[in-house]
């Protein structure tokens, strides 16, 4: 088995690449650490390939040395059943095994090191992208400070290139209890911790969609707390940064949707834009439609899934924060038309 | 396959002292507990100054003076009690065993008195800040193990005073008395980081 | 001074037969480490068979993409209690079973050095364990999701406070463990205080069996680790029901300070569950090679270092948490520097039965399995100590297939070579070494058919204590092959069973020594009396046995 797993390390060194282009929409659903796309997570896998082939190394060698041990040192058939002669040690060859395993410590440690620095330490210009993400119970409120934008569930970045660095700092922050940020082609995760204030950045050198998901047990759904990050070229960030400062979309036609939506407990918890409601327990719902998920990934934003989700939160996300409304089925349509415009 | 009897061997070791059971019980006990008292410390020197409201050490503690003479000086005293049990003068062992534990009782209620001024005049609570919280857990976690010495302290002086502890008791009675030393020594380290450090 | 105590414990002699109750009082009042021993080894097997239908059921969830088999709340309940219950009421009272049971025989003592406070550290144990379980079944919960707990193994803060953790299933995860951590620290100062007081004539430290060294730096290391746990649980109380703010992060309290704590305790609490497996190898592994072990006193720094520098890598557990660079470069150092030793100690085994001539007997078996695995188990920890690397690994399945290997490819392997090298010596009945090999090739390939595979689902991004995942992620082949390992690693345990079972009803006669060994407790009567021997001995070399068996080339000109 431990042969086998070797070799899937190997296979899994040359992963095929998502589709390189750039279109923002293509989606590399395999948060493969070993691919990565962004400069701390380049720096990470550098690293991780030395240690993991030193490991390998290692093993090959005292796996090596067992397996020959236990084939030629074996009792054989008609063995005599004299004792074997009694060895107590021997100082130079236990000498050896110590002095060599600490020789490879000593090397990791400073390899190390310098990774740690380059990651944690990094200097990253003035003007690079700050947004800040905050961590709920069981979803990501992402927030643009210098752009005045606010959205959920999906990370919207510029990526870099060579001529021009445009990193993305993160600072994370929770409003419950601890999650953590894992996005695994971009960066390592940091921990998104209650009055503490933890710092990460990506530098992302190729545009596409990257999934990762909260990495610190939260709670019930842990397991649906998806994280999109959408990596787009100059121009297509312009746009989508526009797209999000727009009004908020205030569509007559869908006013029995939004006067129920504005009546109701919804506004409590959600905020949109130029409107009454201004909760802010749950996600911001102004550009509701420009995301590609529901609910922190538990499902595709279609408008099926979204009938079905304000329905009842519970069948689609169990135990999640979102309460059954209990509408009746032309609530329900009216509200739903008034969601789905809200671009 | 033989069967050999293990104590076939020939004698070779003439001399074969090995330490006493309850000194190397009581001394584990006490780095166990020692190791729980640290966390508490660390707490208490971790949250210094970082109480969000409520009242700060400074403006309401007092160096408790008074307790801890009182405590101190039962080490003494407790010391005195095994030394002349040791010589086998029982009546003059209960006199200063007794002492012991009334300076023992006489700590506890001078804390007591202290943490009724805290409570009650100061308004400070287990609840109030994280001042709070690490005070009364650290100072009380110690004044419990206190409580429980005290306690054993009475037990051995109710048996002695009924005739049961004899000289040949001494070594039994030395383990009681490292355990309350230890209790001291945790009081220097409470009281340092609490009304020294902490202020 | 001390000297050897010589004073008889209660013990029922075994030849009269007692009514049934009496019996059954006998086990209840029983001061005796050796029935003490069995009694932690029987109960911890037990809770085994519960915690692996636990895994069992989470496998079974998570054998298919967004299964519904199990609900989350169930879900998290299952791997919270399967990893609590695998720690506290698995691994650490086996591993005081076998000390309890093995101590006093291999240093020519009568029993421990307190056995009022064993049995009382036993009991405390036991109850700690059904305060546990009646969690499914008492107390309350919220709109009525049951009460066992479901913060995870670890517990983290803020989510087991008041206001995230409702109802009591915080709590009784906090008291069981706190009452079964007084428990341990019980025996472990009877542990120190019986090796330090209580070695027969000749025995000198230099001449105890390694088996003995490790559990003295296991019993100092509980004795050290195991206060931090009580002292962050008896602080999550106080903020739960006391209104405190440790933990409250809304009061300025710190999560991280809870992580710090937690792990102050835990990560000397794994080297405290890894290092009785170790114990059982370096007896056993001699043995069936015919040779002494290689380096006796470099095995003795070597643990001893070990437990040293356990003590200092515990934030490599936190290496996520933010903290400088400083910080993490250190626990980094200092977490690859505890390598070394455990290293060394592979090589010191392989020194052992190179040049012998190895019997591979089911003893051995698992023995020869645990080098293998433990060899994987400590490189995915070197890998793990490299901070950057673990900044990805950390909290994903990697993580749970590391520790996996740790403790089954590695503890348990060992464990259950210590049953069958010493269950002929507790019972006076050989197992069967056919079911044994039946028991060991099926749960060779269940073990790591399930672990193996999960470092790759590790790599691949997926997090662990998820319910369920969606379909093209990459994870489906390696979690359906994981919950397939399952179904060979139940098989092996029905072995297991079935060959205790059988060897107890008609096994063959076991006889005082049938490994042909050389440690203290083959000299006495399989099962050994009450009193274990019935004169005290008096040893001259680490090998008492082999000095009376060869006269002509004894140990001590060697040493």
């Amino acid at each position: 088995m431990s042969v086998a797993l070797v070799i899937t390390f190997f296979v899994l060194l040359f992963p095929a690449s998502a589709a390189d282009s750039f279109d923002p929409n293509s989606l590399s659903p395999i948060a493969n650490i070993f691919a990565p796309r962004s400069a701390p997570a380049q720096s990470v896998f550098e690293i991780s390939m030395l240690v993991l082939w030193i490991c390998v190394g290692i093993f090959v060698i005292v796996g090596g040395l067992l397996l020959y041990t236990i084939i030629r040192f074996r009792r054989r058939r008609g063995d005599d059943g004299r004792e074997p002669p009694q060895v107590y040690g021997s100082n130079q060859i236990e000498l050896a095994w110590t002095v060599i395993p600490l020789l490879i410590v000593f090397v990791l440690v400073l390899v190390t090191a310098r990774t740690i620095g380059e990651v944690q330490n990094a200097v990253l210009p003035s003007d690079a992208l700050r947004v800040t993400i905050v961590g709920h119970q069981w979803w990501w409120e992402i927030r643009y400070p210098s752009l005045g934008i606010v959205t959920a569930n999906e990370l919207h970045v510029p990526v870099s290139g060579p001529e021009k660095h445009m990193p993305t700092i993160l600072k994370l922050e929770s409003a419950d209890v601890v999650h953590s940020f894992w996005v695994p082609q971009l960066a390592g995760k940091t921990d998104v911790i209650p009055n503490r204030n933890n710092t990460m950045w990506i530098e992302p050198w190729q545009s596409g969609t990257y999934l990762g998901q909260c990495a610190e047990y939260c709670g019930t759904q842990h397991a649906r707390m998806l994280l999109r990050v959408v990596v787009h070229s100059q121009e297509e960030f312009a746009r989508w940064v526009t797209g999000q400062r727009q009004p908020v979309v205030n569509d007559p036609h869908v006013h029995t949707g939004r006067d129920l939506f504005q009546s109701t407990a919804c506004m409590n918890c959600h905020t949109i834009g130029e409107t009454v409601a201004s909760g802010t327990f749950g996600p911001d719902l102004s550009h509701l439609m420009s995301r590609a998920t529901l609910a922190a990934g538990a499902a595709a934003n279609t408008p099926e899934n979204l009938r079905a989700w304000v329905r009842n939160p519970q069948q689609l996300k169990p135990g999640n924060l979102m309460p059954d409304m209990k509408l009746s089925e032309e609530e329900l349509d009216q509200l739903v038309a008034y969601l789905l415009t809200l671009r | 396959m033989t069967h050999p009897r293990a104590d076939a061997l020939p004698a070779t070791s003439a001399d074969w002292t090995l330490p006493s059971r309850s000194r190397v019980g009581v001394i584990c006990l006490i780095c166990t507990e020692a190791a729980l008292f640290t966390i508490f410390a660390v707490a208490y020197l971790f949250y210094l100054g970082k109480s969000v409201s409520g009242p700060q050490p400074r403006q309401i503690l007092e160096i408790p003076v008074w307790s801890t003479v009182c405590l101190l000086s039962s080490s003494a005293t407790i010391m005195k009690a095994e030394r002349v049990l040791r010589r086998g003068f029982v009546s003059r062992f209960n006199l200063w065993w007794l002492l012991t534990l009334l300076l023992g009782a006489e700590f506890l209620r001078a804390t007591a008195s202290e943490w009724h001024r805290l409570i009650f005049t100061n308004n400070l609570t287990i609840g109030t800040s994280l001042f709070g919280t690490t005070f009364y857990s650290l100072v009380g976690f110690h004044a419990t193990h206190v409580t429980v010495g005290v306690i054993l302290l009475a037990l051995v002086f109710v048996l002695s005073v009924r005739g049961y502890v004899t000289q040949g008791h001494t070594e039994r009675v030395e383990t009681l008395a490292w355990y309350w030393h230890f209790v001291d020594a945790v009081w220097i380290v409470v009281f340092t980081v609490v009304y020294v450090v902490g202020r | 001074m001390g000297v050897v105590d010589h004073s008889m414990p209660q013990s029922t002699p075994t030849e009269i037969r007692l009514p049934l109750l009496t019996q059954l009082h006998e086990w209840v009042v029983t001061v005796d480490h050796k029935c003490l021993g069995l009694m932690y080894i029987c109960s911890g097997l037990v809770f085994f068979a519960v915690a692996g239908i636990e895994a069992s059921i989470m496998r079974w969830q998570l054998a298919f993409p967004n299964n519904d088999a199990v609900s989350p709340e169930v879900f998290n309940r299952l791997f919270t209690m399967h990893g609590t219950t695998m720690v506290f009421l698995v691994g650490m009272p086996i591993i005081l079973g076998l000390a309890n049971y093995l101590i006093p025989l291999m240093i020519g003592a009568r029993d421990l050095a307190f056995p009022r406070l064993n049995a009382f550290g036993f009991w405390l144990f036991f109850f700690s364990g059904l305060l546990l379980y009646f969690s499914y079944l008492g107390g309350e919960g919220l709109a009525g999701h049951g009460t066992a707990p479901d913060v995870g193994w670890f517990a983290y803060a803020p989510l087991t406070g008041r206001a995230f953790s409702r109802g009591s299933s915080t709590d009784y995860w906090t008291l069981s463990l706190l009452v079964g951590g007084i428990g341990s620290i019980a025996t472990s100062v009877n542990i120190v205080t019986t090796v330090l007081c209580l070695r027969c004539k000749g025995m000198t430290l230099g001449r105890m069996p390694l088996f003995i060294w490790l559990l003295l730096v296991v019993a100092v290391m509980l004795l050290l680790a195991m206060p931090a746990l009580t002292a962050a649980q008896i602080m999550l109380l106080l903020d739960r029901y006391l209104g405190a703010h440790f933990f409250d992060t809304q009061a300025g309290g710190s999560a991280v300070l809870w992580q710090h704590f937690f792990w102050i305790f835990g990560h000397p609490e794994v080297y405290v569950l890894m290092l009785p497996g170790f114990a059982a190898a370096s007896e056993i592994i001699p043995v069936f090679s015919r040779k002494p072990i290689f380096g006796y006193p470099a095995m003795v720094g070597a643990t001893v270092s070990i437990g040293f520098i356990a003590m200092g890598v515990w934030a490599h557990h936190m290496f996520t948490v933010g903290m400088t660079a400083m910080g993490n470069t250190f626990f980094a150092a200092s977490t690859m520097l505890v390598a070394v030793p455990t290293g060394i100690k592979i090589f010191n085994w392989l020194g052992t039965m190179y040049g012998g001539k190895i019997r591979f007997a089911t003893p051995m078996l698992f023995c020869t399995a645990f080098l293998f695995q433990f060899l994987v188990a400590g490189l995915t920890g070197v890998m793990l100590a490299v901070a950057p690397f673990d900044w990805q690994l950390s909290d994903s399945y990697f993580v749970v297939a590391h520790f996996h290997y740790v403790l089954i490819g590695g503890l348990l392997f060992t464990i259950f070579a210590a049953i069958y090298y010493w269950f002929p010596k507790a019972t006076g009945r050989m197992l069967s070494e056919t079911l044994g090999r039946w028991h060991f090739w099926l749960l060779v390939l269940g073990f790591n058919l399930t672990f193996g595979p999960q470092h790759i689902s590790g790599i691949l991004g997926m997090p662990r204590r998820i319910y369920t995942y969606d379909a093209g992620r990459g994870w489906e082949l390696w979690n359906l092959l994981s919950s397939i390992g399952v179904v060979f690693q139940a098989a092996a345990i029905f072995f297991f069973v079935w060959n205790v079972v059988q060897s107890l009803r008609r096994g063959d006669s076991a006889g005082d020594d049938p490994w042909d060994a050389w440690t203290l407790e083959w000299s006495t009567t399989s099962p050994p009396p009450p009193y274990n021997f019935e004169t005290l001995p008096e040893v001259r070399s680490r090998r008492p046995l082999w000095d009376l068996k060869h006269p002509e080339d004894p140990d001590w000109r060697h040493e």
